[in-house]
């Protein structure tokens, strides 16, 4: 738990004219940490995917609050958390109270979005969804090579 | 960030050109233009996505949409000009083997 990281968080309106903002800064982010072209792209999906089932769920309910991003920034891997619930999180604490998905959970707001969480889990290497106060998505996208399956994905394309 | 739609008129078909990103801000726009063109009896819509720099689920659900009311009033979809990134969120969907993706021809 003491691996060292560094850590990045934004938080925005409840609008859909703000995800494209967070887009921009994941980019700089994931070309700082030297991801390639294909691997940003995949990011920035899943990271629009996530705040998207943010920015909706609301808007259903309502609800003219924020969306945290946040960005841990690790030497082999890059974590984003997006959550709707407006808090910022203790990152540490927050990602220990994160279950595996089932796919039996009732995620409605996902649910909803089927494709586009289809999408987050197709992009990215761990996902992670928590529902408790408001949803909260935690994924996870490994550097090239720091995984050998990540490679054997790679040959077989 | 912002989007441009330009659609151009013809006897029985509509070529519809978007530039841009479609996400969960656009992609309501790409809707309101697109979709009632979809209306149409026996249509042949044509969208060339060559500028659409990024899209995602939002821009899917859009075109599944057209699509489907397209083929509900006997028309025709097709896009083209998709990038190798667009293709494969259409591949990774299953889509790709629903919607028309790949078409050539040119039209002025």
């Amino acid at each position: 738990m003491n691996e060292p990281y560094d850590y990045i968080e934004m938080k925005i309106p409840s609008k859909p004219e703000f995800v494209g903002v967070i887009r921009l800064t994941l980019s700089g982010i994931a070309s700082r940490m030297g991801f390639t072209y294909d691997e940003i792209e995949d990011l920035k999906i899943a990271t629009s995917e996530a705040c998207t089932n943010a920015v909706q769920h609301a808007y259903k309910s309502n609800d003219n609050g924020e969306v945290v991003i946040g960005f841990g920034l690790f030497k082999d891997r890059l974590e984003v958390m997006v959550s709707d619930n407006g808090q910022s999180f203790d990152f540490q604490s927050a990602k220990e109270g994160i279950g595996p998905y089932n796919p039996n959970d009732s995620v409605e707001i996902l649910r909803e979005g089927g494709l586009g969480l289809y999408l987050i889990e197709t992009l990215m290497d761990e996902v992670r969804i928590h529902q408790n106060v408001g949803v909260t998505v935690m994924m996870t996208k490994y550097l090239e090579g720091e995984r050998v399956e990540m490679d054997a994905k790679k040959i077989s394309t | 960030m912002n989007i441009k739609i330009d659609v151009i008129e013809n006897d029985h078909s509509v070529e519809a050109k978007v530039s841009g990103e479609i996400d969960v801000y656009t992609a309501p726009k790409v809707r309101e233009t697109l979709f009632p063109i979809s209306e149409r009896e026996g249509i042949t819509l044509r969208v060339d996505l060559t500028d659409v720099s990024y899209m995602d689920s939002t821009g899917l659900g859009v075109f599944v949409g057209i699509f489907k009311n397209i083929r509900a009033h006997n028309g025709t979809f097709q896009l083209r000009g998709l990038s190798d990134r667009l293709k494969r969120l259409f591949e990774i969907t299953g889509l790709a083997d629903i919607i028309d993706i790949n078409c050539q021809n040119e039209v002025e």
